[in-house]
């Protein structure tokens, strides 16, 4: 099999064609859009806390697979987990993507997530599958109601 | 059409022997899989005799340009300007014109709308470009009318990508000092009515530039039959080198723009109290210009003399053609631009796939296809797109390697649909 029909995993296929917590949330506590000037992507990450727990999140926008498929993956990973566990979810997603290709996984730490290893391959899609991880960091420890991270 | 028999058979197009001539071609990409190129309106690969020329000029003719007394200054300087020359046959230049050389296509513009800006725009007046234009053909101008205290309009497309000419009349007003519209649309392939829009500006006492980057190296260039003031073209999208431009001017207006950038060459006398600036072209040439890839251009211009940009158009028309119909039948493809005269690139989406998932398996076939917005934004919130999947031809470009690109596309279809 290729690299690429590697990085296109199974399970990626399965969250771009199906993603989970897709859509418009009423009454957030933060929406974080999240943009990537080099390919024109944009998504909404849509935040709901009770208390420090990470109580609803969900996505919209148009995206190619990997960053739809990051972004549903994402969701159901962070529901019901404190800011501080979705924080170390984000770190851990985060030094995986930015490891060489050939670097072992932390499967302990990332879980099914590790399905993007694929990516550091192909380091133009690195952004791609961590654009909606940025939008979520940002709306963990920001205050503001709405706001814009990039990838850039 | 049967071919009267009182017609000379034409000498047909032998694109094999051409691809021989482009050294890239034959090599393999990703795991040995053979080069298909298609990415043409970014950057056009480069013929053996290109390359050759720039090697040449470096290890057998290299000196300064205009400075020198010595035996390789001159010749450099004769290579410089016999570039000049070839560059005017290729674009057919018109007595009274002149061709400068610039950096890029994107320098071109922002010289033109620099030097006619400050010399002929002014508070209230308005610049007119349209809907389809490269981000290089607006930017440049919404920075003018910013700083002129003018006023940027917009010519609107059709959805099938056409200019609306009505509104094209309707826009154009006493008011209006340029008309800035690409000949060629790099993001739908649409071929705009060039010689119509600067015959109408010409009524309407406004001047026009003509962005020609994506349709030089498609077709026979005729200054005559255009009749812009300001045409530019960028060296590398027509076989040559990265690195120089061509701005093609009307030398009456270029005489009346101040210079743009300011330095070597572009002086005839220089004190502390006064510069007398040099005629143009060197005028606008300010520093050492980029000699090895104004040569390499003359190069490519002779290259595609000699092929006959007329059969080219022919041979790419056939791809243009084929392709479409071969695109429309792959299920869940949407082409992007569907004007009745197109060249160079098809644009498209499919229901299934996002373009670079599309762009990214079609690059572990060997296809290289570009995915994006392709500098073009307008374009794409027109058709409320983020972005399309976008092949382009160039005159090297064959039936099979097409073939190539649908067979890819039903590989994504499997993956994704
Ligand atoms: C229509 C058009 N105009 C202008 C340009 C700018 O050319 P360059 O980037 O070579 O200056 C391009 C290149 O992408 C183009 O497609």
């Amino acid at each position: 099999m290729s690299d690429v029909r590697a990085m296109y995993e199974q399970v990626i296929l399965d969250h771009n064609k199906n993603p989970r917590n897709y859509g418009r949330m009423e009454a957030p506590d933060r929406i974080v859009d999240g943009f990537n000037p080099l390919c024109g992507d944009t998504l909404k990450v849509y935040l709901k806390f009770d208390g420090d727990t990470v109580a609803d999140v969900k996505f919209e926008g148009h995206g190619c697979a990997i960053s739809k498929s990051s972004a549903s993956l994402m969701t159901t990973s962070v529901k019901g987990k404190t800011r501080a566990e979705a924080q170390a979810l984000f770190e851990a997603f985060h030094a995986m993507l930015k490891s060489d290709h050939t670097a072992p996984v932390d499967e302990a730490a990332l879980g099914k997530l590790r399905v993007f290893a694929g990516v550091r391959e192909f380091p133009v899609r690195v952004k791609c599958a961590t654009l909606p991880w940025h939008a979520l960091a940002s709306g963990l420890i920001h205050d503001l109601p709405e706001e814009t991270v990039t990838t850039e | 059409m049967a071919a009267s028999a009182l017609e000379k058979p034409p000498a047909p197009y032998d694109v094999e022997r051409v691809r021989g001539d482009f050294p890239i071609l034959s090599r393999t990409v990703r795991n040995g899989k053979k080069l298909v190129y298609l990415d043409n309106a970014a950057t056009s690969q480069k013929p053996q005799c290109v390359i050759d020329a720039i090697s040449r000029y470096y290890s057998q003719d290299n000196a300064n340009v205009h400075r020198g007394v010595h035996y390789l200054s001159q010749r450099a300087t004769d290579l410089y300007e016999e570039a000049r020359h070839k560059i005017n046959g290729f674009l057919g230049t018109v007595v009274g014109c002149e061709t400068i050389f610039t950096r890029g296509a994107t320098e071109a513009i922002n010289l033109v709308a620099n030097g006619f800006g400050k010399g002929f725009v002014n508070a209230g007046d308005e610049v007119l470009i349209s809907h389809m234009e490269h981000h290089s053909n607006i930017v440049p101008w919404q920075m003018l009318c910013e700083a002129r205290g003018a006023t940027l309009r917009v010519i609107p497309i059709n959805d099938d990508g056409e200019l609306i000419m009505e509104e094209f009349d309707r826009l154009l007003n006493g008011r209006t000092k340029m008309v800035a519209v690409t000949h060629v649309s790099n993001a739908l392939g649409t071929v705009n009515p060039v010689a119509e829009i600067c015959r109408k500006a010409r009524e309407a006492g406004a001047k026009v530039l003509i962005d020609g980057a994506q349709s030089a190296p498609h077709m026979p260039i005729d200054m005559k039959a255009i009749g812009a003031d300001f045409f530019v073209a960028a060296g590398h999208k027509m076989c040559g080198p990265t690195g120089v431009g061509v701005l093609y001017g009307r030398a009456e207006l270029l005489d009346r723009m101040p210079p743009w950038q300011g330095g070597g060459d572009m002086i005839l006398s220089v004190t502390f109290e006064k510069t007398v600036y040099a005629h143009i072209p060197a005028r606008f040439e300010a520093g050492t210009p980029p000699i090895a890839e104004v040569i390499g251009l003359g190069e490519a211009a002779d290259y595609l003399t000699k092929l006959g940009m007329d059969k080219v158009a022919a041979h790419e028309h056939d791809l243009m053609v084929y392709g479409t119909g071969q695109l429309k039948q792959v299920p869940g493809v949407t082409i992007i631009g569907n004007a009745k005269e197109k060249a160079g690139a098809i644009s498209f989406t499919m229901d299934c796939a996002h373009p670079h998932d599309i762009g990214q398996l079609l690059d572990d076939e060997g296809v290289a296809i570009r995915a994006g917005h392709h500098c073009a934004q307008p374009v794409m919130q027109r058709y409320g797109l983020a972005a399309t999947a976008r092949a382009s031809f160039g005159l090297y470009n064959t039936r099979a390697e097409i073939d190539a690109l649908i067979a890819g596309l039903h590989r994504v279809r499997e993956m994704f649909a």
